[in-house]
């Protein structure tokens, strides 16, 4: 739960400009980048993702590095991705 | 793959170790509190501490929000899902915390219909679609994730939802900081900041740590290196007489953390004039609820609790754990009578939990070693 775990995002959706697409991993589910209208979210983007929030904008290559430490992590990264691939915000 | 290997390069870590070792002074020991349970993981997922000399000691911290439920709060949320046509959600960690009569799941095997969700948008989902039932999200966590409830209470406040509510348990960091810095049984030299708590807090409001207490704070990374780097930084800072807030993990934490965040939380949540730790006991100003404007969607107001405060199993030392006195292994029950399957204490549960950590990896065997050679 408290795992951020960075995705791409991929899409914004044009008719509720809070939510986006996200690619975490090759799984692509919807979060909410609200907390993030201030800065400013684009496709292209990479952000670290609490609970189906995006907090805070991070570039590619820390982005990576972090997916590259959560997956040594083992199971309390597994689970997260678990939990995030029964998601169904909308 | 070069920046992964710079995070994470075996011999940085080895260099970065000795140059902490040169900073050491004579006969003095250092102990530095790691606030998140995401810190004490990578320090036992990849053995920091081997890499330390002997007179650094690492001391796991309050950060791990599954950990510091206390057990009547998990019983009034068993109490609210027993209540008819209730549908409870909770995140995955928060199903095995054992309350003082059972868990979420043997609850469920009681009747209740207690699910994980994901996000407490998912949760809010399931209300839109079971205008039959009525949700409840229990909320859980530090600054990292009560922006994300307070979202979503204004998401179901615009939907005009009628049968969604939270059972708020949002807890804030600095006040048990405090709490462990003016408990006399710690004596500490320094912290290492959480990282993700300041992607939303920011740097600032940890300068009381540094005014009025002295002690630095460096807010540190999850990779190995950036917790080495931030213990050298620590060091530099004690050897100089310096006592200042400083961010290792600049490249996601920005200095003024996220501000719409913290707009968001405020603008849904208040302080609560006190609210009870597992093992630091009752904290004042420590947590948040739902303001009386959001009235309808506070499960708190809605449901009627029990509230009926439970004290931890005699045999359990989560407590003393959790304000870093005592190390996970100095446990009477660490590893017998409570393990990862069959949980005594929360520090057990989540993996966050320094015990949790230090079962799961094995790294309290250089510990052991140590101390029966100091005996």
């Amino acid at each position: 739960m408290c795992l951020g775990i960075p995705g791409e995002v991929v899409e914004i959706q044009e008719d509720h400009p809070d939510l986006a697409k996200v690619d975490v991993s090759g799984v692509r589910r919807t979060i909410n980048i609200g907390l993030l209208a201030d800065e400013g979210v684009s496709c292209g983007d990479w952000v670290l993702i609490h609970v189906g929030f995006a907090m805070s904008k991070i570039d590619e290559e820390e982005a990576r590095s972090a997916l590259e430490f959560l997956e040594t992590l083992g199971k309390a990264y597994q689970d997260e991705m678990d939990a995030l691939r029964d998601s169904q915000i909308d | 793959m070069r920046f992964v290997d710079e995070y994470r390069d075996a011999d940085k870590a080895r260099a970065l170790a000795a140059e902490i070792a040169r900073l050491c002074g004579p006969g003095r020991e250092y102990k530095f509190m790691e606030v998140c349970g995401g810190h004490t993981h990578t320090i036992y997922k990849h053995g920091i501490e081997d890499y330390l000399p002997e007179n650094i000691t690492l001391v796991h911290g309050p950060g791990c929000p599954v950990c510091v439920i206390p057990m009547g709060r998990v019983d009034d949320a068993i109490h609210i899902a027993r209540q008819p046509g209730v549908l409870m959600t909770s995140f995955g960690d928060m199903m095995r915390v054992p309350g003082g009569g059972g868990n979420f799941f043997d609850s469920n095997a009681e009747g209740t219909n207690i699910r994980m969700v994901y996000s407490p948008l998912d949760a809010l989902k399931i209300a839109r679609e079971r205008p039959d039932v009525r949700v409840v999200f229990m909320a859980i966590g530090f600054e990292t994730t009560a922006p994300s409830t307070a979202m979503t209470v204004l998401r179901a406040a615009k939907e005009g939802l009628e049968n969604f509510s939270v059972f708020c348990n949002h807890v804030t960091i600095l006040p048990a900081i405090k709490a462990i810095l003016d408990s006399p049984d710690q004596r500490l030299d320094g912290f290492l900041g959480p990282g993700h708590v300041s992607t939303v807090i920011g740097c600032e409001p940890y300068r009381f740590i540094v005014r009025d207490y002295g002690k630095p704070l460096v807010v540190a990374g999850f990779e190995p290196l950036d917790v080495l780097q931030s213990i050298y930084q620590l060091m530099l800072q004690v050897r100089d007489g310096r006592a200042e807030v400083e961010n290792q993990y600049a490249r996601v934490v920005p200095w003024q953390g996220n501000p719409t965040a913290l707009k968001v939380i405020t603008e849904v949540m208040e302080l609560r004039p006190y609210f009870e730790w597992r093992g630091l006991g009752f904290i004042s100003h420590s947590a948040l609820r739902l303001r009386e404007e959001y009235a309808r969607f506070d499960a708190e107001r809605l449901f009627d609790l029990p509230g009926v405060r439970v004290a931890d199993p005699k045999s359990c030392q989560c407590g003393e754990v959790l304000k870093g006195v005592l190390k996970p292994w100095e446990c009477k029950v660490f590893g017998t009578a409570c393990t990862p399957e069959t949980p005594i204490g929360t520090c057990m549960v989540s993996p966050e939990g320094a015990c949790a950590a230090y079962y799961n990896f094995g790294r309290f065997t250089r510990a052991r070693v140590r101390e029966a050679s100091v005996r």
